[in-house]
């Protein structure tokens, strides 16, 4: 009799041929503890490349907690500590080798409250790159913003306004801009915590469409607490319950006919 | 009427009125027992019948005691001087301050005060009946007062009387009165010393002061030549302020500054529980303690260093002075630098390392930017402190008014002068002493001014994050 | 990239290591200051003195007390190890040699003990400072007569009385008991540290009761109008003014104005209590405004009036926070001198004060006086007074420490 964790590792093990979809991000075996507390238990779950990953359960299940460890913006919790292995493109992530600084740079994170910095637009976008030092001349930088903030769908709204501070935007436009930040650094992988968890329905909308757009170019793994908005935008769909992987698989099926109770029990709306 | 002593008539008077302010208190708290027992309809608690009518029988004399006491000494001067012989008025005060101290300390001096002329034994007797029977009336008469305030209120009182109202009345108003001492102090400090500037300016000519470059107080006096020649102008002392405030700042301001960075970003807890008390400690040490150890040893330290490498550097420079006064201000830099820097949100932060930007980049390049505003009002605020320091100068600075950007010479201050002016030998008509409060008048204005702008930048800069 | 890559994390270990170094020049400064302060007092803590026979058989109960010369019955037994020393100037400089306090202190002996006043006995007198820098070790012979303050002849004087084993060096009772003095052999800072708890007495019971109670109604009972903002930017600014304007103030209002004596550590509490109050005030409000709202919310719904609600519910809660910082306040206020010295406590003062009125100076005062004094042994005396006054400033932050960390309340 195969234990949970394993059964799940063969499931996506078959999802995957049968799907023509090579893993981006690898996890086996996954625990972090805060303290004492643990709060993941064995997480076995990889993530296609250039697609959407929803990861979703009910609050405090660990899903946010996860999708940091990717980026290891774990480490700047003092009392954090992460077992197990998470490979990125088959590159062990947390091996002692590893500059995480290098790492963050290929991994654009958005927060689930808007974060600009308190500079101007401009700078927001061009924070990154310019840290990477990848982009030496002015005329390179301004193209990279402004590409950066169309791709964000943002562009139109912003152009004439770069020079002002990015946090005298509406919520919506913040949001975007983070995105654009986030892609300014050209990643692979853009993790999103909750995006739109602080914004309207109407700012929502445009962030869902723009998720759509950009999985043509970057894998994207988004944390919801919503499940019309996971079943809306992503293709997988992982679902999280007290810090285990319950399920994962394409979201159509997760929604429609979940092979375990739990599941079903969260996205029919018994609980959660 | 026997004879009381006079400071004992001050005793006497206040025991009777706590004693009648007690007596009230019980007599209407009981009564209002009383009232309870009886099921009539008590209004307030017994406790608040007997506040109301002690504090009626008792705030007031007590105040107009204290309001006496405080007088006391210009009523003396009322007194005495015109039983003093003309040959001692011209003398000038502190001869009047001596036959003052021997009224209010008794008659046992007497007979020296008398033997030394000032005065006749048969005057000093009758000026001694007099002052006594002045404070044993006016004592007697707030007694009464007191115990004609008590019957009055008690009077007042009744079963359906708001005590517990009309006391929270009183005692709020009396916080009233309390929280005006703060506003009273600033404006007394601004009217003195402005009062005392004008008479100041009098003498000694504004612009001479504000815009002359050469200080000697003392050969003024001498050569009778107050004001004319030009010798209480400010600037050397102005120049010598900002001279050790510069030399201060650039030892305060980078320590202390990458001491906040390293505590409120690098250190781990424990280590910063080790070190920030010893940050803590430099606060609290004393600036005469500061002072002491840049005269003893600091002062002559740099002086040998400078002769080791060839140049001439005073005992009392400008360098000794500035480096301590630096190290004494290094905890107020670094821990108001470290509260603003904590107070940066986390999500700032952590947007700016998910960017791939190590902890430094982000400290350089997004904490610091974002709490800029009170960087510069911590700057400020250090900068003020400084300008306003005393003992480390005073100990350590020379008295010599030098002209000088040079740091290895000696130079004196606006603070030092301000002592040297007024402790010694003073008559408080002289240009000298009016010198000291234009002087503080002009610290005073400086160090607000520099205040009140560091709260306005921290103030305006705020709404950058909500 | 990983060029750049490694720059930038080169550049990061220098930022940290700036930040650290910056922490260890300050802690060194610190271990610098207090070390110094400890090496430099190490000569005022003990005295040499010598055991002196008195000889006052020759006295008998007729004579008057006031006659008895004791001057005369110290210089005779100084002089009786030094027979060959016969001409007057001679003998003053031997006399020197020791404490001027001697025959006061001889004097003083007998008034306590009558019956030794016909007898022979031992009697230990201080020597001179300069006689005793001289056994401790600080007067370089090897320097030329004119630059030191001993000359060969006393150098002598002093190496044959230590040779008869009568010589002595204990702890100075002096500099912990005594009011100042002219002679650093017999002065103390006790006088001093009287007056500086006098006058922090004084401080206190005038500054926090005022700035707990402007704290109470400006939090709770003000109408918050321009009159209380006016009120509360006073209060702020005067936090930051420099110690030495609010002398200027004494000065010109207590002084001048009513007239007050100088020197007493009543005006001194006046003064220091003003400059105390704004950071009573504002560490009142603090303690105040941590209070959760639905704890006031809670004792008026219950019927209680507004006062009732502050001084029976919020009040003690905030009382630990309130005394935090009316300690810390103290503390500073301990530790100023400035404004003392305008308004006059820099008076010699060489009797223990014992009342609010009675002229008396303060620690700190008394160190700035020490300081300036020319004779050498007072820079050791001067040291150990600093320790004492940072030792008695941590005793008072460590009782602010411990007050806060045992009744603090997390809400």
């Amino acid at each position: 009799m195969k234990l949970n964790g394993d059964l799940i590792m063969d499931e996506q093990k078959e999802q995957n041929n049968i799907r023509n979809k090579k893993s981006l991000i690898e996890c086996r075996g996954v625990d972090v503890f805060y303290g004492d507390k643990q709060a993941l238990f064995g997480i076995n779950l990889d993530i296609g490349e250039k697609e959407v990953t929803s990861l979703i359960g009910p609050s405090g299940c660990g899903k946010s907690t996860f999708l940091r460890c990717i980026n290891r913006m774990n480490d700047v919790i003092e009392i954090c500590k992460v077992e197990g292995t998470i490979k990125i493109d088959n590159e062990d992530i947390y091996h002692p080798n590893v500059d995480v600084v290098e790492l963050r740079s290929r991994i654009g994170m958005v927060f689930q409250k808007p974060n600009p910095f308190p500079k101007s637009v401009y700078d927001n976008v061009a924070y990154g790159p310019k840290l990477h030092g990848r982009i030496l001349h002015k005329d390179d930088l301004d193209a990279k913003v402004e590409k950066s903030l169309e791709r964000a769908g943002l562009w139109s709204e912003v152009k004439d306004r770069l020079g002002e501070p990015g946090t005298s935007l509406s919520g919506g436009q913040q949001q975007r801009l983070c995105i654009a930040r986030a892609i300014a650094i050209d990643p692979s992988i853009i993790l999103m915590d909750e995006p739109c968890s602080a914004l309207d329905p109407i700012a929502t909308a445009k962030i869902e469409e723009l998720i759509d757009e950009l999985k043509d170019n970057f894998t994207i793994t988004i944390v919801t607490h919503s499940m019309q908005q996971a079943a809306r935008v992503s293709q997988r769909t992982a679902f999280f319950h007290l810090g285990k992987l319950i399920e994962v698989g394409d979201t159509e099926k997760i929604f429609r006919s979940p092979d375990h109770e739990q599941t079903e029990a969260y996205v029919t709306g018994r609980y959660g | 009427m026997w004879r009381i002593d006079i400071n004992t008539d001050l005793l006497i008077s206040l025991s009777l009125i706590i004693v009648s302010g007690l007596l009230s208190f019980t007599l209407a708290k009981q009564r209002a027992v009383f009232y309870l027992r009886n099921n009539e309809p008590l209004r307030s608690m017994p406790i608040y019948h007997g506040l109301y009518v002690s504090l009626w029988s008792t705030l007031l004399p007590i105040f107009l005691i204290i309001l006496l006491l405080f007088f006391k000494d210009s009523y003396l001067n009322y007194l005495v001087i015109p039983f003093l012989s003309e040959e001692t008025i011209d003398l000038g005060i502190d001869e009047i301050l001596y036959v003052k101290s021997f009224l209010i300390n008794n008659i046992s001096s007497l007979s020296t005060l008398i033997s030394s002329g000032f005065i006749s034994e048969g005057d000093a007797n009758l000026l001694v009946e007099k002052y006594r029977e002045s404070r044993v009336v006016s004592f007697s008469s707030l007694v009464l007062l007191s115990i004609i305030l008590g019957f009055v209120s008690y009077k007042k009182l009744s079963v359906r009387y708001d005590a517990r109202r009309r006391v929270e009345g009183i005692l709020k108003f009396i916080f009233f009165v309390f929280s005006t001492i703060a506003v009273l102090t600033t404006v007394g400090i601004i009217f003195s010393l402005i009062f005392e500037t004008l008479r100041f300016f009098s003498q000694v000519g504004f612009f001479d002061f504000v815009f002359g470059t050469h200080w000697s107080p003392q050969t003024a006096i001498r050569e009778d030549q107050v004001g004319s020649s030009g010798s209480f102008g400010a600037i050397p002392l102005f120049t010598g302020t900002l001279l050790i405030t510069a030399v201060a700042m650039s030892i305060a301001a980078p320590l202390g500054l990458y001491s906040a960075i390293f505590l409120s970003q690098y250190a781990k807890p424990k280590t910063r529980d080790f070190l920030k008390p010893i940050l803590e400690i430099l606060a609290g040490i004393p600036t005469v303690v500061y002072g002491f150890f840049a005269a003893l040893t600091v002062g002559p330290f740099v002086r040998s260093c400078g002769e080791y490498i060839g140049l001439t550097v005073a005992t009392e420079s400008a360098l000794a002075a500035g480096l301590v006064m630096g190290v004494m201000i290094i905890p107020y830099v670094s821990s108001l630098s470290d509260d603003v820097m904590t107070a940066v949100p986390l999500s700032l932060r952590d947007g700016s390392l998910a960017l791939g930007a190590t902890k430094a980049e982000t400290v350089k390049k997004v904490i610091i930017p974002a709490a800029l505003p009170g960087i510069v009002s911590a700057l400020l605020l250090a900068i003020s402190r400084a300008i306003g320091e005393t003992m480390i100068v005073v100990m350590a600075a020379g008295l010599a008014a030098n002209l000088t950007a040079n740091p290895l010479s000696a130079v004196t201050t606006v603070t030092v002068q301000i002592v040297t002016l007024l402790v010694g030998d003073q008559e408080f008509d002289s240009a000298k002493t009016l010198a000291a409060f234009a002087l503080g008048l002009m610290l005073f204005v400086i160090t607000l001014a520099l205040n009140v702008f560091a709260m306005i930048i921290v103030r305006r800069y705020r709404e950058r994050y909500e | 990239m990983s060029k750049n890559l490694s720059k930038r994390h080169r550049s990061e270990k220098r930022f940290i290591a700036y930040g650290f170094i910056s922490l260890i020049l300050a802690a060194t400064m610190l271990a610098t200051i207090i070390g110094s302060m400890i090496y430099r007092s190490i000569p005022a803590y003990t005295n040499y003195s010598i055991d002196l026979e008195i000889n006052m058989t020759e006295i008998s109960a007729e004579d008057e007390f006031e006659d008895i010369n004791f001057r005369g019955i110290i210089r005779s037994s100084l002089f009786s190890f030094f027979p060959e020393v016969e001409s007057r100037s001679d003998k003053r400089k031997l006399f020197k040699l020791i404490s001027s306090s001697a025959s006061y202190t001889l004097r003083d002996f007998i008034i306590e003990n009558p019956s030794y006043i016909n007898k022979k006995f031992y009697f230990n007198v201080l020597f001179t400072d300069d006689s005793d820098l001289f056994y401790k070790g600080y007067v370089d012979t090897s320097l030329s007569e004119s630059e030191r303050r001993l000359d060969d002849q006393e150098v002598t004087w002093l190496n044959e009385l230590k040779s008869t084993g009568r010589v002595k060096n204990k702890i100075s009772k002096n500099l912990f008991l005594n009011g100042d003095s002219r002679e650093p052999e017999v002065a103390g800072f006790w006088g001093a540290t009287i007056g500086s708890l006098i006058t922090i007495t004084v401080t206190l019971l005038l500054s926090f009761p005022i700035g707990v109670l402007t704290a109470i109604y400006l939090e709770n009972f003000a109408v918050k109008n321009r009159i209380t903002d006016f009120i509360e930017v006073n209060i702020n600014n005067l936090a930051a003014v420099p110690s030495i304007i609010f002398g200027l103030l004494g000065l010109a209002v207590f002084i001048n104005f009513f007239g007050m004596p100088r020197s007493i550590p009543l005006v001194g509490g006046f003064v220091l209590s003003l400059m105390t109050l704004p950071t009573i005030i504002i560490a009142t409000r603090s303690s105040l405004q941590s209070i959760p709202p639905s704890i006031r919310e809670a004792a008026l719904a219950m019927g209680a009036s507004e006062m009732q609600v502050v001084f029976q519910h919020l009040l003690p809660s905030a009382l630990p926070g309130i005394f935090t910082g009316t300690i810390i306040g103290l503390a500073r206020a301990f530790g100023e001198s400035a404004p003392l010295l305008l308004i006059g406590m820099v008076a010699f003062i060489v009797d223990i004060p014992a009342t609010f009125t009675d002229p008396a100076t303060a620690l700190p005062v008394q160190i700035y006086i020490w300081a300036d004094s020319p004779e050498r042994a007072f820079v050791a005396k001067t040291s150990a007074a600093t320790l004492i006054l940072i030792g008695l400033l941590i005793l008072i932050n460590l009782a602010a420490v411990l007050l806060r960390k045992r009744y603090e309340v997390k809400w």
